[in-house]
Order: structure tokens, then sequence, then C-alpha cells
């Protein structure tokens, strides 16, 4: 047990890591794995895996010195997928060996995760998956099948996996989690080429993956259950840090506006001014999500954040488009590329129209948010459901 | 060429211990004295108010006299608190002069600076509840856009909201801010037949009538946007409390009514509807939070967080009033059902104290957004 960590103390660990370890001389990679023996990581872990069991209001504290200091971050836009989606997977149920591992080179971003969830069968409808593990008699498992929508497979050095281990049980019942190595020769990653242009997904076959029992995080057929603080953990991204005002696609809409007059026209006023507003309420609801946070009340408005987000991204950039007039009927570039990080707000307002279309889909579709919102928020009943009690292999496909 | 100015500080958008046990004390009051058949009942009598509600309201609990300093009578509280009370009597639909009374002439008076004089006599008098006054505008009238409609004190005023229980007028003319006794000599309160029920209106005819003069014309203009900002802003915890209350309302309803062998509430377009409504009612409390800590540090971001509230929280109360009625089926076409109320006051509070587009106007003009 570490003793009580409070800002005073977490700013003195920052201090001397830094006079430890100059930023202006240190090289990045070292700098990192410094950080994260200090605790400093992600200081809401547990000591010894990059935290200090303290309480996560005070990762802000941290961050302000180092920024301070010009000290080098994580960049975690590459290595999203690994800090928001498997690294609190694995420390909920992971074991000791897999959590010391697999989380220091994951933060420190050596190495890149993905995540192997959705299948071309199996998409909002995720425990519908057909991806097979069978164990063989030494306990080790063999992977068949295919995923798609896999953001930085072709970066990823390791992905969370979920597959069927048993098909003779009902859907939910039937699946197990798995770390899978991607440098496994079994793996083939396959560019997705999306409506944008550019692949900034994958499509990826599994052919005789072998994956030793020890990469197996949780119970054999308990999957879903793990797979759970996955989502939950994709979806509740929202916390750290204030947006500014007219800090989301609104920002270029408003600055095109001021910028060039000729463009103005009376109907794009009043679809501006409401949308601005809109975009001005939800970053005041994220605010306030975030206040409950800090205070250790977390209230339910994370569920809808997502849903806010996605519909004023597409109708902003929408907009955005129609107000450029001749040059909104240009788009950037279609060469096919294949991105490191998505950049919502980047490149052109043709890329942002298109690439917010994703918005609604990715991560969640809206139509299942509004679900989760209904039934786990609300205590609205369910729709009846004829899936449930039935074995997976008995499922109509 | 520049961008507007991010917000001063950062807004408390929670609520403090004190505020939720000032709205646990409203809320079991309004539960007592304002049910839904009690408001149906008073809104088909001669009296629009409820005496013993607006006396436990204004000196049981003391929240008359919430903005204004202790001594001058008051609480010596803040815009937050004033807009816990508004949530509450918005979700009870409550009839009681409060938003006209104890914040918009309060918050008139307030802006006048008096110490001493009969400004302060006055505040001390609706801190109490012991009177009320109103400020003798039309209803509609937004912040933005607050021209005396007299030249003196002679002439009509239509669409005051309360004037007809007030005992004071506070009349903004060409010559300044005047004080004038309802029951006064030459002077008329004709209620108007307004589709607010709750929250009656009245004609204010003056015929060379006396008053209190209490500010010159720059003055009076200057306290008079105050007052109405703190209207507007202050509205918008109405309509939070009334959205809320249709969207409970209307979650609780479709759980327990069945069509189709099947709880309705069980039907996905339904449910999608109510989450939808569920988002808008959240993202209201973060808007109308804002606005009312705005006013309550006195934030030179409280124009905007007026204009914003109340350009977002209009729309969703009406929608939430709309939703509420349309998914009680034929039940919420009834008059017996208390959702017209709500419908009813979600469409006047849209136009109260400046419409969403007229606000949006004043987010233009404040975001440098001009119009073309």
């Amino acid at each position: 047990m570490s003793p009580a960590v409070d800002a005073a103390e977490v700013r003195r660990r920052t201090r001397e890591l830094l006079a430890a370890h100059p930023p202006a001389t240190t090289d990045r990679t070292d700098f990192l794995r410094a950080r994260f023996d200090a605790g400093l990581a992600w200081v809401h872990y547990p000591a010894g895996l990059g935290g200090l069991d303290a309480p996560r209001s005070l990762q802000q504290a941290v961050d302000a010195e180092l920024a301070a200091a010009d000290a080098p971050d994580n960049d975690p836009r590459r290595i999203g997928i690994g800090l928001g989606m498997a690294a609190p997977t694995i420390l909920g149920f992971g074991t000791d060996e897999q959590k010391r591992r697999f989380l220091r080179p994951l933060w420190v971003g050596e190495e890149v995760w993905c995540q192997l969830f959705s299948e071309p069968g199996a998409g909002s409808d995720l425990a519908a998956l057909a991806t097979r593990a069978v164990q063989d008699g030494a306990g080790d498992w063999t992977v068949d099948g295919q995923k798609v929508w896999t953001s930085s497979a072709h970066l990823a050095r390791w992905a969370i996996l979920i597959a069927r281990t048993d098909p003779d049980l009902p859907k939910h019942r039937g699946i197990s989690y798995f770390i899978c190595d991607m440098t496994d020769p079994g793996v083939e990653v396959r560019p997705l080429r999306q409506i944008t242009g550019e692949a900034e997904f994958n499509e990826v076959f599994l052919t005789g993956v072998r994956i030793p029992d020890s990469h197996r995080l949780g119970p054999v057929g308990e999957g879903w259950k793990v797979a759970q603080t996955t989502l939950m953990n994709e979806r509740v991204s929202i916390g750290g840090s204030r947006i500014p005002r007219e800090g989301g696609m609104i920002g270029p809409v408003a600055r095109t506006w001021r910028e060039r007059p000729e463009l103005r026209t009376p109907d794009t006023h009043q679809r501006l001014l409401t949308l601005w507003v809109e975009a001005e309420v939800a970053r005041l609801t994220g605010e306030r999500l975030r206040q409950q946070l800090v205070a250790g009340q977390p209230g339910p408005e994370g569920s809808g954040m997502k849903l806010a987000f996605a519909r004023l991204n597409q109708e902003i950039s929408g907009l955005e488009v129609e107000l450029l007039g001749d040059e909104g009927l240009l788009y950037g570039d279609w060469t096919m590329s294949r991105p490191e990080f998505v950049d919502f707000t980047g490149r052109d307002a043709g890329y942002r129209y298109l690439r917010s279309k994703g918005n609604s889909i990715e991560g969640g579709t809206s139509e299942v948010l509004l679900n989760i919102v209904a039934e786990r928020v609300l205590g609205l009943p369910s729709e009846p459901r004829n899936d449930k009690d039935v074995a997976w292999k008995d499922l109509s496909r | 060429m520049t961008t507007p100015a991010q917000p001063p500080a950062t807004p408390d958008l929670l609520y403090s211990r004190d505020e939720e046990d000032l709205r646990a004390a409203v809320r079991a009051l309004l539960a007592d004295r304002a049910d839904a058949p009690k408001v149906i009942a008073a809104t088909e009598s001669d009296t629009p108010y409820d005496q013993r509600l607006w006396s436990s309201l204004a000196t049981g609990i003391g929240a008359a006299g919430l903005l204004v300093p202790e001594k001058l009578g008051g609480q010596g509280a803040s815009h937050r608190e004033a807009a816990v009370v508004l949530e509450e009597l918005g979700r009870a639909v409550a009839p009681a002069p409060y938003l006209t009374s104890s914040v918009v002439a309060t918050e008139t008076l307030l802006a006048l600076g008096a110490e001493g004089g009969p400004a302060a006599a006055l505040l001390g008098e609706l801190a109490s509840g012991a009177r009320t006054a109103v400020l003798a505008v039309p209803f509609a009238t937004s912040p933005a856009g607050a021209d005396p409609a007299l030249a003196s004190l002679d002439g009509t005023v239509r669409g005051v909201a309360d004037a007809a229980a007030a005992d004071v007028l506070l009349v903004p003319t060409a010559e300044g801010l005047y004080a004038v006794e309802a029951a006064g000599p030459g002077v008329a309160v004709q209620p108007l037949v307004p589709l607010d029920l709750t929250r009656p209106l009245a004609a204010v005819t003056l015929t060379g009538a006396a008053g209190t003069l209490l500010a010159n014309a720059d003055a009076s203009a200057t306290a008079v946007r105050r007052g109405l900002l703190a209207g507007a802003g202050l509205l918008a915890s109405e309509q939070l409390g009334l959205a809320e209350w249709c969207l409970t309302e209307t979650v609780r309803y479709t759980r327990e009514r069945h069509q189709f062998n099947r709880p309705v509430g069980s039907f996905q377009s339904l449910k999608h509807r109510m989450a939808q409504l569920w988002l808008e009612v959240v993202s209201a409390r973060a808007a109308a939070r804002n606005a009312a800590d705005a006013l309550a540090s006195s934030s030179p971001d409280a124009p905007l967080a007026v204009a914003v509230a109340q350009a977002y929280c209009s729309g969703v109360a009406v929608h939430a009033a709309e939703e509420c009625v349309q998914l009680h089926g034929g039940i919420g076409m009834t008059w017996e059902h208390p959702a017209h109320l709500y419908l009813k006051r979600a469409k006047a509070d849209s136009i109260g104290y400046g419409t969403a587009g007229r606000h949006r106007q004043t987010v233009a003009e404040l975001t440098l957004l001009p119009a073309p």
C-alpha cells in the first residue's frame, strides 16, 4: 500500500523526474519509460504499473508540469486504442504477468494496439461474431475468421480479440477474450479504402493463428463480460481536458464566415447561428460532465455526448461545404493513403463532411447508443428478443 | 479578424449541497400546495395565485429575497439559487409571480444601486414577499430590445405578465423609471385571455397616473436591461424544470401503457425519441446552469451565456411538451391530464423575454458572426 498521494506529492515527483531526466537532453523513449517507472504515466493506475494509486484528477497536475517543461508526450492519437481500450481491460482482467508485460510498452508507445472486434456479419450485433477459437490438448488456441473496420491494424504489434469458443451456447455466453500477436504468420491485414479515399481502416484475416492460453484475458466463455469493459471505455472517452469555445468543427466554419463576407447568405446565417449555439451547449455539457467526474459524481451524460457530437459534426461540416459554394464542389485529394491516426477536423471541408459520416457509425451506431440511453438511463423496456436463449450455432445467419 | 472571447473563468455547472436542500424544500412545498389538480383548478378561478402557496414560498422558504442583499432584507444568495427555485416552479408549472417579481422587478431595482430611498424600501417589501411588483413591459420583450413603450405615465402597455396580481408596477418611460401603485388612481389593469393560463397577462393603462420617479432615462434603460437579462437567463431554468417533468412523465407513462401486447415504451421508434429528448434535457441543464452562474458572478460573459441558454432551452421545453402530448396519445389531449399546462407554458415561455431567434441575433452580435 503506497502512502497517500496528494497534488503536492505528485508535483514533487514530477519535478524529480524532470531533474533526473532533463527533456532537452534525454531520448524521447527513455524519458517516457522513466515517467512510467516513476508512476506518472496514469497516476490512478497501481504503483508499479505506471501509476501511484492516486485519484485520477491528479493527472492534470502532472500533465501541466510536464507540458510547462516541454517534456515529450506519448502521442495518444497514434496509440489511442491501446490507451483507451486495451489498457483498462488488461488492468481489469489481466494476470499480473500480463499487466507487467503489456502496459509499459503500450503506454510508452513502443507497441501499438488494435482491436479485433467487428466482423462483416457482426457490427452492431457484435455478440453474433463467428470468428472461432479452438483449444488443443495443451490448452492453446487456434483462431480462424475475419475482422473488419480495424484501425491501426497495419501499425499494430498487438490486438485485443474476441472469438467464439463454444458455438453450442447462446451467443453472449460462448465468447472468450484474447491478446493476439499481429506478427503471427496467420494474420493478414488488408487496407479498406473508404468514402474519403483513404484507408484508415483495415480488414484482418485470421487463418490458423496460434494464441497461447497465457494470452487469454478473463475466464473461458466470459469474453462478453470482458468486452463490456472495453466498450464502456471506448464510449466514455470524454473526461480530462476542457474544450475551448469554438474548439470543435464549428471553429473553421466560424472563421470562414468572419473572413469571407462574400460567402454569407441569410439562410446560411440562420443555420450557422443555430449550430454555433448547439456546439456551445455541447461544449458546456461536456464541461459539466467533466466537473461531475472531478467531483466524484459521474453522470450518465457521457452516453449521450457521442450522439451529440456525431450529429453536430455532420450538420456543421455539411453547412461548411455549402457555404463554400464553388469551392465546396472541389475535393482536396483522392489519392489513396494510410494515415497513422484520424484527424476529424483536419484537411478540408469536403473531407470533414465525408469523414463525419462515420461519427454516427463507429464505436456504436447512434441507433444503438439511443437504445442504450433509453434502456440503461431512462429504464425503458427492451425490445422482445428471440436470440437470447438459442445456441449460437442454431441462429439463422 | 478577431474571434469571440473565451469565457473568462470556468463556470461552476454543478449544484451545491445548499442548492439541493433548497430544491428539496421547494419541491416538497409544491407537491403539497400545487399538484396538477390544484393548478388546473386555480387557472379556472378568479384568483390566479394561491396566496398561501406564495407566502410559504416567499416567507417560509425565503425564496422571494434570494437575490436581495441581507442589509436590504433579503437572503443575500444569488441567481444560482433562484434558478433552482425556478426549475422546481417549472416542473410544477406552478402559478406564482416568482420570475416577474422576485427576479425581473427585483433585479431592475437592484440595478439602481439605491442605498435607502424608495427603491430600497420596495426591495425590502419584495424580498419579504409582503408585496409583489412587475416590470410594466410586454412579456415578449428581449433584453436587447427594451425601449420604453411610454413617453410618460400615460398610455397602455399590453401583455404584461403577472400584472393583475401585482401591488406595484415599475414603469419605464422616456422620462425614467417610475414606481406606480397598481391600486392607485389613473391605473387600470385589464386581464387578457392568455395562451398560458398559469402565467396571467394584462394590459396596463395609465391615465395621468401618479408615480415615484426611481431613476432617470439612462439609468432606467440600464436597469431594465439588467432586469430582463436576469429574467431571460433564469427563464432557461424554468424551461429546464418543465422539460424534465415532461420527459419523466412520458417515460413513466410509456412504461406502463400497453398496446400490441407490449409496453409502448419498448418500441424502438418511441425509445429513440425519448432518448433524444433526454440528451436535449441534459444539454439544457448545462446551458441553464451556465447562464445562472454567469449572472451570479456578474461575469462579462453573462449576456452571451444568457442568449445561448435562451436560444437553446426554449426549443427543448417546447419539444419536450409536444412529445409529452403526442406520446400520451389521446390522454395527452384531455383537459384533465396536466400535459396541456406544460405545452401552454412552454410555448408561451418560448416567446417570453425574447424568442430563440431574437436571442440568436444577440449571439451573432456578441460572437462577431454578422448577418450578410
